[in-house]
């Protein structure tokens, strides 16, 4: 669905959506990854586990969240890739852990 | 001019929920709301249907509030069925927490006194020691001491709340007015006429429950209501899995996962601003009370006005000088929704205040003050 813009730079960066392997442009963001991966949905809302995907792209809407390396709830559109980066679903609510 | 049974002027919670039970005792009238320049407690208040720490050495304040408990579950009821708005109520008891030896004395104290106060009424309490808490709220941080539960609180969503009364006033026949201020007011006994920008509207009754706007409307009607700004700020998390059974006073988890983290009282007039200092012991006091509550993002933060009665307790009235005319100011506009929809508005459609009531009248602050 989506492609990188001809113009675009080199994607030299490794990291991971749902376990799957794949390599983004420098100062791309941790949403830019998912739609590059092709899923047509990164969480399901609390509310009613509708499927959401990123749509604002500019930390706004809050339907592009996601648990990025074990954090949950991160709007992936604010946060830039890193190496090794792991990108995973949110699904509904995060769980609290009161240990 | 528009002619209605009554007016009411106010469309927060307080005036909502008298003009939703005015509508349903059967009369036909017109709610006053102001539109976006007010202060508006009622979009900002934290939704709590809080009964144990109100009414210390005013037994009566403690019986409307307990009354207006018992109605809640009635009033969401009532509202679910009427206006297919589910309020989210939930009435499973709630705790108050303690740090501290000191502050677990003083509450201890405190309900001790509010049983002693209730006499024959009675008050239920106990006292929840560290241990006892533990088993029932898992990461209760160190310094937390112990608590105390009483069975009558609760919480719920004050937005569906607010939303639902405007629903279900206007399907009972009562006249939504927005974006309204009073221009002017003339007052005679049982003739109330408000003039605003080019309506007029006329009505044998009239309920001021206009919060902080009461201050200046309740002389025009023969009445005093001397409110002031009290600012309260609240933090909001992301929404998180279910932790918490029951409220918890100054913080409680929604029905939709959010946990809502209070509560503040300040005194610096109108301002509505946001401080950080404020949020930061409010955010403080909650990771000292669950550490857990520190991993979660605060995804909202906002201040808002109480409306606050001298000695912090509830003004009803009516006037002498006007019959027909009835006054309502208090900071708990969702814990007393049951008792304004199911209990003050049927007085004022009845046209005069119950007994009961007297002691809330603005004349305790007519005592002179000793030399």
């Amino acid at each position: 669905m989506f492609r990188k813009r001809p113009e675009s730079t080199v994607a030299t960066v490794g990291v991971t959506v749902e376990g799957r392997d794949i390599r983004v442009p420098e100062g791309a963001s941790a949403a830019a990854a998912v739609l590059l991966a092709g899923f047509a949905s990164i969480r399901e809302t609390p509310a009613t586990g509708a499927p959401r995907a990123p749509f604002c792209l500019m930390g706004v809407c809050f339907d592009c969240l996601a648990e990025i390396d074990g954090i949950a709830n991160r709007q992936s559109c604010m946060v830039t890739v890193a190496p090794g980066m792991a990108i995973r679903r949110q699904l509904g609510k995060r769980a609290v852990d009161p240990k | 001019m528009q002619h209605f049974d009554a007016i009411v002027i106010g469309g927060g919670l307080v005036g909502s929920a008298i003009a939703y039970g005015l509508a349903r005792e059967g009369l036909k009238p017109a709610l006053i709301d102001e539109g976006d320049v007010a202060f508006r407690a009622s979009r900002g208040n934290f939704g709590l249907v809080w009964v144990q720490s109100k009414g210390l050495g005013a037994p009566h304040y403690q019986r409307w509030t307990r009354l207006s408990a018992e109605e809640w579950p009635k009033l969401a009821a009532e509202l679910g069925e009427r206006t297919g708005v589910a309020v989210g109520l939930e009435q499973p008891g709630g705790v108050q927490l303690c740090l501290g030896d000191e502050e677990l004395a003083a509450r201890r104290e405190m309900m001790e006194q509010m049983r002693a106060e209730a006499g024959n009424f009675g008050f239920d309490y106990r006292m929840l020691d560290r241990a006892e808490l533990a088993g029932m709220l898992p990461g209760l941080g160190p310094a937390v001491t112990g608590g105390s539960w009483t069975p009558y609180d609760g919480h719920v969503n004050s937005l569906y709340l607010l939303h639902a009364l405007h629903k279900g006033f206007v399907e009972r026949g009562g006249t939504y007015l927005p974006n309204r201020t009073v221009d002017y007011a003339a007052a005679q006994p049982n003739d109330f006429r408000l003039g605003s920008g080019a309506d007029e509207i006329a009505a044998p009754k009239i309920v001021l429950a206009a919060g902080l706007g009461n201050a200046a409307l309740a002389p025009l009607f023969g009445l005093s209501a001397p409110v002031r700004p009290q600012r309260g700020q609240i933090l909001v998390t992301e929404r998180a899995g279910r932790v918490w059974p029951i409220p918890l006073g100054s913080l409680r988890q929604t029905l939709e996962g959010s946990i809502m983290i209070g509560s503040s009282e300040e005194e610096v007039g109108f301002d509505t601003g946001q401080k950080p200092d404020v949020m930061q012991a409010i955010a403080r006091r909650a990771v000292e009370t669950f550490p857990y509550i520190a991993e979660l993002q605060i995804v909202r933060a906002w201040a808002a006005l109480r409306v606050m009665p001298p000695d912090g307790k509830p003004i009803y009235d009516e006037s002498e000088k006007f019959p027909g005319a009835f006054t309502a100011n208090c900071h708990s506009g969702v814990t007393l929704a049951g008792a304004h929809a199911n209990a003050f508005a049927p007085m004022v459609a009845a046209g005069a205040l119950d007994p009961m009531m007297a002691p809330f009248s603005a004349k305790r602050f007519d005592v002179p003050q000793a030399a």
